[in-house]
């Protein structure tokens, strides 16, 4: 005698509950459930948030006090660590987000992957879903740097309008790396050759952009690299919304990181199922 | 009999290697499918076609009526899935795995909530609901993860070794629940084993897997019946139709995957 209401349940359902599928409105509802996944992780396991702010205070700390007393170039009139610390928010959010499809390569070895990507979930919404939950997580890095800007003096525009547009580019920046990020674990596949290929690049993104130097100082090679390099679009809006509190190419900063996200995000949704093929 | 999972001469290839060589077979509703063979067999390769996670290289095959390669979205609405490595998240409680799911299931509101709450109870876990999944024993991961993927009720299952690296008792425990199952509604369900016990245990048909061929199909009795033995144990059945032993087989993949697997399990 079986008394559980799940056979009962089961032998009366003709049909598997089938999802209406297929709208916008669902890929959205199912990308909103991503997200509310991956914050509910954060919640059990909030040291994450606390780690990856680590880095970027010791940057500003010490690199920024040291590189003031050097006046090499024009900072428009500000401290170098003033000025390099939109830079440096921009640059830990990128090094963060870069390395996030490691937890792709991960979910891939766990099987957990494998079970979303039978489930009848849009790609895109997976993608895109993972990569804002990145961007999400990428906010408490600007708080840590906004908290230690208040602690130690060193003087942004506190303007709540500019430090909200700040937060947003924060987290389009964010997507964007992120979604990168899973695009190289779809095509290197193992853990191995992600962490080289990660390292190999974090370190010319981070140079070749404005973010410890104006664009106007470097080489001509240079300045091409950096200004096909997204970052430099992030870094030029932060400097702008928190340094000279003036936003004068922020249709051209939003843009770019709009678009290179879609482009990311198109890429990603094609190769993200490969990672389990 | 209404047919649930149909394959025809599926093949896939890795490189030169052929991991499934034009296998065929059929599963109907209310069924228990073993697909028996050793580590290396082609066991996954098979199921992770079968849930459209990877394009066979040729062949057909149909689940709840539609084409892998071509109605793959189709295939997903109407199938539960349970991968072979331990898969739900430890970061998150037994409840919030399920809500999750169920959420991305498409179902809504209180139809959702009376789901999780009489699988929870299905699989034994109303009292560990509340906790992180990371302080589950191996049993109760596998049995969430059950309860997981019937959560829409799925006319068939996928469990790919459902009980590698458990103990005895967790699964005896798998077996209950999956004997429950098949008592009570008239899913399909595929599983992969090497485990003969298990498959002689919870299967009512099986079919002999070696080195990427389906040597034979058929329900217990009848492949022991084949063999001239009535009383004769899956190990022999499995020799009689491969001249191997069971435990001979295995590359180097498969046993670390089953090492690596028992190992987290601890
Ligand atoms: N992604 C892959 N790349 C290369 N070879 C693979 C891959 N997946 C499986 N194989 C090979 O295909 C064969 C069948 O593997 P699998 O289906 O995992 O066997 P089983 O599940 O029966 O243990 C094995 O020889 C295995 O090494
Ligand atoms: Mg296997």
């Amino acid at each position: 005698m079986e008394s559980d209401r799940f056979a009962t349940s089961v032998a009366a359902s003709v049909e598997p509950a089938a999802k209406s599928g297929g709208t916008v409105l669902q890929a959205l509802t199912d990308m909103l459930v991503i997200i509310e996944m991956e914050l509910r992780k954060l919640r059990h396991e909030p040291t994450e948030l606390f780690t990856r702010a680590v880095q970027p205070v010791l940057w500003l700390l010490i690199f920024g006090q040291a590189f003031s007393k050097v006046r090499a170039f024009d900072t428009g009139g500000v401290t170098y660590q003033t000025y390099m610390t939109p830079g440096i928010l921009s640059q830990s959010v990128m090094f963060t987000a870069i390395f996030f499809g490691l937890s792709t390569i991960w979910e891939r070895d766990m099987g957990i992957l494998q079970k979303f990507l039978a489930m009848p979930i849009p790609r895109a919404a997976l993608v895109l879903g993972k990569a804002l939950a990145a961007g999400v997580r990428a906010l408490s890095q600007v708080t840590i740097i906004f908290l230690l800007a208040a602690i130690t003096g060193i003087p942004l525009h506190w303007h709540p309008a500019l430090l909200s547009a700040a937060a947003g580019v924060v987290i389009l920046g964010a997507v964007f790396f992120a979604t990168l990020s899973m695009i190289i674990a779809a095509i290197v596949k193992t853990r191995e050759r992600f962490m080289g290929i990660g390292q190999l690049i974090t370190m010319p993104l981070f140079f070749a952009s404005n973010a410890l130097y104006p664009i106007s100082i470097m080489p001509d090679w240079l300045r091409v690299v950096a200004s096909v390099n997204p970052l430099s679009y992030m870094v030029d809006f932060l400097r702008g919304a928190l340094v000279t509190g003036q936003l004068t190419n922020w249709q051209a900063d939003v843009g770019v990181l709009l678009v290179a996200c879609i482009l990311a995000t198109a890429v990603g949704t094609y190769l993200y199922p490969r990672i389990v093929a | 009999m209404e047919v649930i999972v149909e394959v025809e001469h599926l093949k896939k290839s890795f490189g030169k290697h052929i991991a499934v060589k034009g296998v065929s077979f059929n599963i109907t509703a209310g069924e228990v499918f073993g697909l028996l063979g050793p580590n290396g067999a082609g066991k996954t390769t098979i199921v992770r076609m079968l849930t459209t996670l990877l394009l066979p290289d040729s062949g057909r095959a149909t689940v709840c009526g539609y084409d892998v390669r071509r109605q793959a979205a189709r295939v997903r609405q109407c199938i539960g899935y349970v991968p072979q490595a331990l898969s739900v998240d430890g970061a998150l409680t037994g409840y919030e795995n399920m809500m999750i799911f169920a959420k991305l299931l498409g179902l809504k509101g209180r139809e959702r909530e009376r789901r999780i709450a009489e699988l929870l109870h299905f699989m034994q876990l109303d009292d560990a609901a509340g906790r992180l999944v990371r302080t589950y024993s191996g049993g109760m991961v596998r049995r969430l993860e059950i309860g997981q993927a019937v959560l829409h009720y799925p006319r068939v299952l996928f469990l790919d070794e459902p009980t590698v690296g458990l103990d005895p008792v967790a699964r005896r425990g798998v077996w209950e629940i999956l004997a429950k199952l098949r008592r009570t509604s008239r899913m399909a369900i595929l599983l992969t084993t090497h485990y003969m016990e298990e498959a002689d245990t919870v299967c009512n048909r099986i079919g002999i897997l070696n080195r990427g061929e389906m040597v034979v199909t058929g329900t217990p009795e009848e492949l022991k019946a084949l063999v001239g033995n009535p009383d004769a144990s899956m190990d022999d059945v499995f020799t009689y139709f491969t001249g191997n032993f069971l435990d001979a087989g295995g590359d180097f993949r498969g046993i670390r995957q089953v090492r690596h697997i028992s190992r987290r399990l601890g």
